[in-house]
């Protein structure tokens, strides 16, 4: 343990403020980025499901070509 | 040969492969990175120079090593992309590029307040610091142009030709912008490297450093995931996934 | 309408490389002295974006000969981004540019020649202008003249890189701010070394060795730029 007690731990020499908002910025950013991907994976999944689950009640609508455009606009935070 | 290069390029394939992989790589990732940066925080010595406030470093390295790979694999799949037009090439640089985004912001912005005590001041012109400002715009350039263009497959190629130049520029911009600051300004401020970092400090920076790198692998792979289900909608093996719901 | 037809001679197999890339060449030039307007703008523009910065900054001598390569600098960068959304829009309109892409000769080197003209029309032009901006920004007469040596240098790397970014926002919405955020970043070494190139000038340095190395600059931008617009070019055109 470099440091002698835990409020000489926050305090980092002086230096807390820098150190620990660097390691906020960095915490929060990565958790936002890797929750964000988890979700537009889990909304992309349902929206698959969904559309399968459609074609299934309406036989007339499964046979139709597929849609014409193949890119999905998936919101991007 | 071919065969395995077949294989690696079918989304189905990959979609099996990293479902099983995700998960090793979160959870060694994130353990390394936890231990780095534990040990780093907490139970590496002082610096003699710098005080606590070096301690940044092992976010701030980790970040700015990731930010500038992240690129290069970005330009080894542009490469992929225009030659073999392999379709996992192309969805790799779509899912990547918002990710080297935040990821070189976050060693800017690291960097910065890493400055503000060691230099006093948040931003200087320095090289690095600049030729990182650099490599953010081309990120933003990357993603900006990706989704002006609708047609999927035109998209894929103007970004790969965006991309390779890019990265024919990245040596030209690094090797201009430490000529600029040499010219105008004599190195006052240097990242106080010492040529031999005590164990106790390197060693909490690798682990940091490697586990990023897998972190990034699995944000990689999820956001492929995303990207190859978004344009593999109507195919049957999505049907099949998506209806025995696991995921 | 008829004056503006295109004036390209159908290409046979039998033209040469050289007589076509002159034919395009030629086109280009003639199309472009009949909007006369659309030659002009760029320099207007140059000049007024020199005009904001005494205005803005200080009309003091000592700012303006410290600043002044950089301020020249940066408007001459700022009225090449401004003009290389006509580069290849107007032929892209009509239809002139799938022709061209269909042409036996390779596309690289028509691509090149268009980018050569539009050199000519707004790069040299600007170096012509210099002189007079110096002065209007107190450049002592030796950095002018190599000002106007590193912007010759300079400007055809320019239209070069900004062919690349061009062609491959061509049809795009917005296509005038996109391309000035894909192509900035890749101006940075030009500008860095082209300031510094009179910087060194003005402390009474040599700079025969700068100038060597904007020098590279151009046989780079020249070898490579050309295959990047015209693959560019060639999945705009696929994507319309």
């Amino acid at each position: 343990m470099a440091f002698d007690s835990f409020s000489a731990f926050l305090t980092m020499g002086g230096h807390g403020p820098y150190v620990w908002s660097s390691y906020g910025a960095f915490f929060v950013l990565m958790a936002a980025l890797m929750i964000s991907s988890l979700r537009r994976r889990r909304a992309m999944l349902d929206a698959c499901r969904r559309n399968f689950m459609c074609q299934g009640k309406e036989p007339g609508r499964a046979d139709r070509p597929a849609a014409t455009f193949t890119r999905v606009e998936v919101s991007q935070d | 040969m071919w065969q395995f290069f077949h294989k690696l390029g079918s989304p189905k394939w990959f979609y099996g492969i990293s479902t099983r992989l995700m998960p090793w790589l979160l959870v060694i990732g994130t353990a390394l990175l936890m231990a780095g940066i534990v040990w780093g925080l907490a139970f590496a010595p002082k610096d003699y120079l710098q005080g606590d406030s070096y301690r940044i470093i092992f976010i701030h390295v980790p970040t700015a090593f990731l930010a500038q790979s992240a690129y290069i694999m970005m330009a080894v799949a542009a490469v992929v992309t225009l030659v073999w037009r392999m379709k996992l090439a192309d969805v790799f640089v779509k899912a990547v590029a918002p990710v080297g985004l935040v990821i070189t912001f976050l060693s800017l912005f690291t960097g910065a307040v890493w400055g503000k005590p060691t230099w006093g001041t948040w931003w200087i012109w320095d090289a690095r610091l600049t030729s990182m400002l650099i490599l953010l715009f081309l990120y933003g350039g990357v993603i900006a142009l990706d989704r002006a263009i609708n047609d999927e497959k035109s998209a894929a190629r103007a970004v790969a030709v965006l991309v390779l130049v890019g990265v024919v520029n990245i040596p030209i911009i690094k090797y201009s912008v430490e000529w600029w600051n040499t010219l105008h300004q004599p190195a006052t401020f240097k990242l106080t490297e010492k040529p031999s970092m005590p164990a106790e400090m390197w060693v909490p920076l690798l682990l940091a450093v490697l586990g990023m790198y897998l972190i990034f692998g699995w944000l990689a792979c999820i956001r492929m995931q995303t990207e190859i289900l978004a344009r593999e909608q109507k195919t049957r093996w999505v049907k099949d996934l998506v209806m025995a719901g696991r995921h | 309408m008829t004056a503006k037809a295109p004036d390209i001679r159908p290409v046979t197999a039998s033209v040469g490389v050289a007589q076509a890339m002159k034919s395009v060449f030629l086109r280009d030039v003639r199309v472009a002295f009949r909007q006369r307007q659309d030659l002009l703008n760029p320099l207007l523009f140059c000049v007024m974006v020199v005009t904001l910065f005494p205005l803005g900054v200080s009309p003091e001598v000592s700012f303006l000969r410290e600043a002044g390569a950089g301020i020249l600098w940066v408007a001459a960068l700022l009225s090449v981004l401004l003009s290389l959304d006509h580069l290849f829009r107007h032929d892209f309109d009509d239809g002139t540019l799938e022709q061209l892409v269909l042409q036996p000769q390779p596309l690289f080197l028509l691509v090149l020649a268009k980018t050569v003209a539009h050199w000519i029309l707004t790069g040299l032009p600007l170096v012509v202008l210099t002189p007079v901006l110096g002065v209007m920004v107190q450049l002592p007469g030796n950095s002018i003249a190599v000002l106007c040596l590193t912007l010759l240098i300079g400007t055809p790397v320019l239209s070069l890189i900004g062919s690349i970014g061009a062609a491959l926002t061509l049809g795009l919405r917005s296509a005038g701010v996109l391309l000035s955020l894909l192509i900035i970043p890749l101006y940075i070494p030009v500008l860095i070394f082209g300031t510094g190139t009179v910087a060194a000038a003005s402390e009474g340095a040599p700079v025969g060795a700068y100038l060597a190395l904007m020098g590279a600059f151009l046989v780079l931008a020249v070898t490579l730029a050309p295959f990047a617009s015209a693959a560019a070019l060639k999945i705009s055109l696929s994507n319309s």
